[in-house]
């Protein structure tokens, strides 16, 4: 909340927005944190850009270097001289919060997108990010990044990445 | 739980000091068995029995140590200490963590001859797996809230965890004499222990009081009644009302094995504490 006194600038803000566009997962470097839906709120209070974030990964190692990120890259915009970036838990990310565009990007990138609306007891079907086929196989839950499985596509005979479900 | 009105903030815990104490009791048991687990995973790094299986182990290792520095955080706003002071400096008898998760890995050393038992780490990981989702669970009605907002986020991680070593219980249990000979050999050893992990310490009766968790009773049976289920189904006799150790984990009495694992751990750490990473 604005303190009394304290200017909150709603263009700075749409300024924000539009830098953290630029902002990349370390790890996914083809989509940006919004589009990721990382980013829960925007605040600009007198000079002070305050981030809210939200984890993918509780304990994912790339989470620091975002946030480092987030700051340099706001530090930009004209009006801003420190940038305050908070991980927050309410809302809890899930999956379904990666925007549409993003998904196509994903894929571009070997990476299949997660399944939309996911529900405990779902079975969790992957298309291949190269040929589309659905013949595909888990080969490990767990893969190079926590938000990643390793999967194999018996079709192209390609292994891949798949965005886990997060739900 | 106690009927207690919602807690929403660090600042207002503060403010009732037996709610803080409560909170920050159960914090670090909450924090401590995530940290040592994680610890010991990370001692299979490069022992697992395959390079998938190393990557699995490891990730789940980094998402248990995840959620211990969310605890560790969480004491660290109510003014208990820093963080990683609180992971690296504290001596064996100020930790609260269940014996079961401090016991070593097997016979030898990670460093000369490790001759680590997979068996067991695979029903260790597993039985506390399944108290922690129950714990989890109870933790979403938490009366801190954020306490039960993490809890919800650990969730969506820590059910992989229960998934991969589901495959794993069922596939040695059905797999060559040998294989379930050893399972159950694990199952014996971890059942010896078992039985402290619903405990809640010294403090308990105001931890459930304050509407942190649900009480000892509850969480036990509500992990019996899932692991039986589980075990079952996987075609293992069902070993039964699970034992305590010896030390008390809950009330800082450890084995040997947790200083030496602390020492190991915190050795980089202690000789330069200010130092910044």
């Amino acid at each position: 909340m604005a303190q009394e006194g304290m200017h909150v600038h709603d263009g700075l803000e749409a300024t924000c927005w539009e830098l953290l566009q630029q902002v990349t997962d370390p790890e996914i470097p083809v989509i940006s944190m919004v589009e990721m839906g990382m980013i829960h709120k925007v605040r600009v209070e007198d000079d002070v850009a305050h981030v809210d974030v939200l984890p993918t990964f509780v304990g994912c190692p790339a989470l620091e270097i975002m946030k480092k990120n987030i700051a340099a890259k706001l530090v930009e915009a004209d009006g801003i001289s420190k940038v305050e970036v908070q991980f927050v838990y309410d809302p809890a990310w899930t999956s379904d919060r990666i925007v549409p565009e993003a998904r196509g990007k994903l894929k571009s990138f070997g990476i299949a997108p997660p399944p939309i609306d996911f529900k405990p007891g779902d079975t969790w079907e992957v298309s291949c990010p190269y040929c589309d086929s659905p013949y595909t196989q888990i080969d490990n839950l767990f893969g190079p990044a926590a938000c990643r499985s390793i999967l194999y596509c018996r079709h192209c005979k390609n292994p891949f990445e798949a965005l886990k479900p997060i739900y | 739980m106690g009927d207690f009105s919602q807690v929403e903030t660090t600042e207002a815990a503060k403010q009732n000091p037996e709610y803080a104490q409560a909170l920050t009791d159960l914090l670090f048991q909450l924090a401590d068995d995530d940290f040592i687990l994680a610890y010991r995973g990370s001692e299979w790094l490069g022992l697992a029995p395959h390079i998938e299986e190393d990557v699995a182990f490891s990730s789940m290792s980094q998402d248990m140590m995840g959620h211990a520095v969310m605890f560790y955080e969480m004491l660290e706003q109510l003014g208990v200490g820093k963080a990683d002071d609180l992971a690296q400096l504290r001596e064996a008898d100020a930790f609260r963590n269940g014996i079961l998760v401090e016991r070593k890995n097997g016979e030898g050393d990670y460093n000369t001859d490790p001759h680590y038992d997979w068996a067991y780490a695979i029903v260790r990981s597993y039985v506390y797996g399944l108290y922690k989702q129950v714990r989890l669970e109870s933790l979403l009605q938490s009366s801190y809230t954020p306490l039960a907002l993490v809890s919800r986020k650990m969730m969506t991680e820590h059910r992989y965890h229960l998934m991969h070593w589901q495959v794993w219980l069922t596939q040695l249990a059905n797999s060559t004499d040998e294989a379930r000979k050893r399972l159950e050999a694990a199952i014996e050893k971890v059942w010896k222990d078992a039985g402290e992990l619903y405990q809640l310490g010294a403090n308990a009766d105001a931890i459930v009081r304050c509407g942190l968790i649900a009480g000892e009773g509850e969480l036990k049976q509500k992990w019996l009644t899932l692991t039986q289920g589980i075990f079952e189904k996987a075609g293992l006799v069902w070993a039964g009302e699970p034992g305590v150790p010896e030390q008390r984990g809950r009330h800082g009495q450890h084995t040997p094995e947790l200083a030496q694992a602390l020492a190991t751990l915190s050795e980089v750490y202690r000789i330069d504490p200010a130092a910044g990473w």
